[in-house]
């Protein structure tokens, strides 16, 4: 065997090697390294009241609801598998709207309302003109559909 | 690739190439741009904010090409001991550190409109910066070997510390799958594009307008290595006299 075909062989081991621990690593980050629970992460696991987390998940259309004081928003995250109602006092993102994403910060009261101190807007994948909107993209035909 | 390993010869195909992918590219990237910034209608969401993704995603994407390039220059150095591959992998590096910074920034300045934040922790950003951070010790480590000899290329031990931080390129490109995280979700996938074809298209001409511009850089770079390898050849032979 040439020196050559030693190093390559090397080469080729190591890198398997690298690339197995990090996917190792990874796998065993996969809910450490979560930016947000989930609704349904927060029903399986229990997380208790009072501790800080971050919540993601889609604002449930026709949830949304302003309170009297103008400042109070009050609406549902969900994930598909789980819905959690949520609540939060203050000035929200542009973005942040019904049947759209968002990732809020704060904690669990005692009685499973969410209480955000801060809300930031998730964006999705899709990007259109303004004419589109109203369209969704199709995951199996690749295209743009009407979502009526 | 041994064709190319005599400086002369290479030289005599990168000089004239630079000059063929710098034109090209700058000429593209400035179509692309100005036809993103002045053509394509606005999303339907975000506004104008969404033209950054023509800077944008070029950049991300020469960030992690860069360092899989640095990869492939290790490996042929260390397997194949070809003499340029450890002078391209020193050529990279600057231009790849350089679009990781444009990425990490537009990427900030899209944030703050769009999410209501300049910078979270979350798994893309976070190993985007890892990515950023692991250029400025290659480049720490690059200049280092090559005063200390090396043909103006990067050391071995270098070379090995390339190869090993690939491994984050497919952290990277994975980390909105496998994690919860505030950056959305891939959209161009080999299956398909979820950005309409109104808003794409520019994208097309920055994204190989800057991939030309950067395989331009990396050349001149690895010229101007070669040419001070020259001077210091010519150097120690006068010394010698």
């Amino acid at each position: 065997m040439k020196a050559k075909h030693q190093r390559l062989i090397l080469a080729l081991v190591a890198l398997v090697a690298l690339i197995g621990a990090g996917l190792l690593a990874a796998s065993a980050l996969k809910d450490e390294a979560a930016y947000f629970y989930a609704p349904h992460d927060v029903k399986t696991k229990g997380v208790e009241p009072g501790k800080a987390i971050r919540l993601g998940g889609m604002v449930v259309k026709g949830s949304l609801k302003r309170a009297s004081d103008g400042v109070t928003v009050h609406f549902d995250v969900t994930d598909g598998k789980a819905t959690v109602p949520a609540s939060f006092k203050g000035i929200t993102p542009d973005l942040f709207r019904e049947g759209s994403g968002v990732v809020a910060e704060g904690a669990f009261d005692v009685g499973g309302t969410f209480q955000a101190t801060n809300l930031l807007a998730k964006h999705d994948e899709r990007y259109m003109p303004r004419e589109l909107e109203g369209m969704q993209y199709d995951e199996k035909s690749h295209k743009m559909k009407v979502d009526r | 690739m041994h064709r190319f390993a005599n400086p002369a010869r290479f030289l005599k195909i990168a000089r004239p190439l630079t000059v063929w992918l710098f034109w090209p590219g700058l000429i593209l990237l400035l179509i692309g741009a100005g036809c993103g910034l002045f053509v394509t209608p606005a999303d339907y969401l975000q506004g104008d904010t969404v033209r950054i993704l023509y800077i944008h995603v070029p950049a991300a994407w020469l960030g992690m090409g860069g360092w899989t390039g640095i990869a492939v220059a290790a490996l042929m150095q260390l397997v194949w001991r070809h003499p340029l591959a450890a002078i391209a992998g020193r050529a990279i590096a600057v231009p790849g550190a350089f679009f990781t910074a444009i990425c990490l920034i537009t990427g900030s300045i899209w944030g703050r409109p769009t999410w209501g934040t300049w910078w979270e922790w979350d798994g893309r950003m976070t190993s985007m910066l890892v990515l950023f951070f692991l250029y400025l010790g290659y480049i720490a480590l690059g200049n280092a070997s090559a005063r200390q000899g090396n043909g103006g290329g990067v050391s071995p031990v270098t070379a090995i510390f390339g190869l090993v931080g690939a491994i984050n390129i497919p952290i990277i490109n994975r980390s909105v799958v496998w994690w919860n995280s505030l950056h959305q979700g891939p959209s161009i996938t080999l299956r398909g594009s979820s950005i309409d074809t109104a808003l794409l298209w520019p994208l097309g001409l920055t994204l190989l307008g800057f991939t030309l511009l950067f395989a331009a850089i990396v050349l001149m770079r690895m010229r101007a290595i070669l040419a001070q390898n020259k001077v210091e050849a010519r150097m120690q032979r006068l010394a010698r006299g």
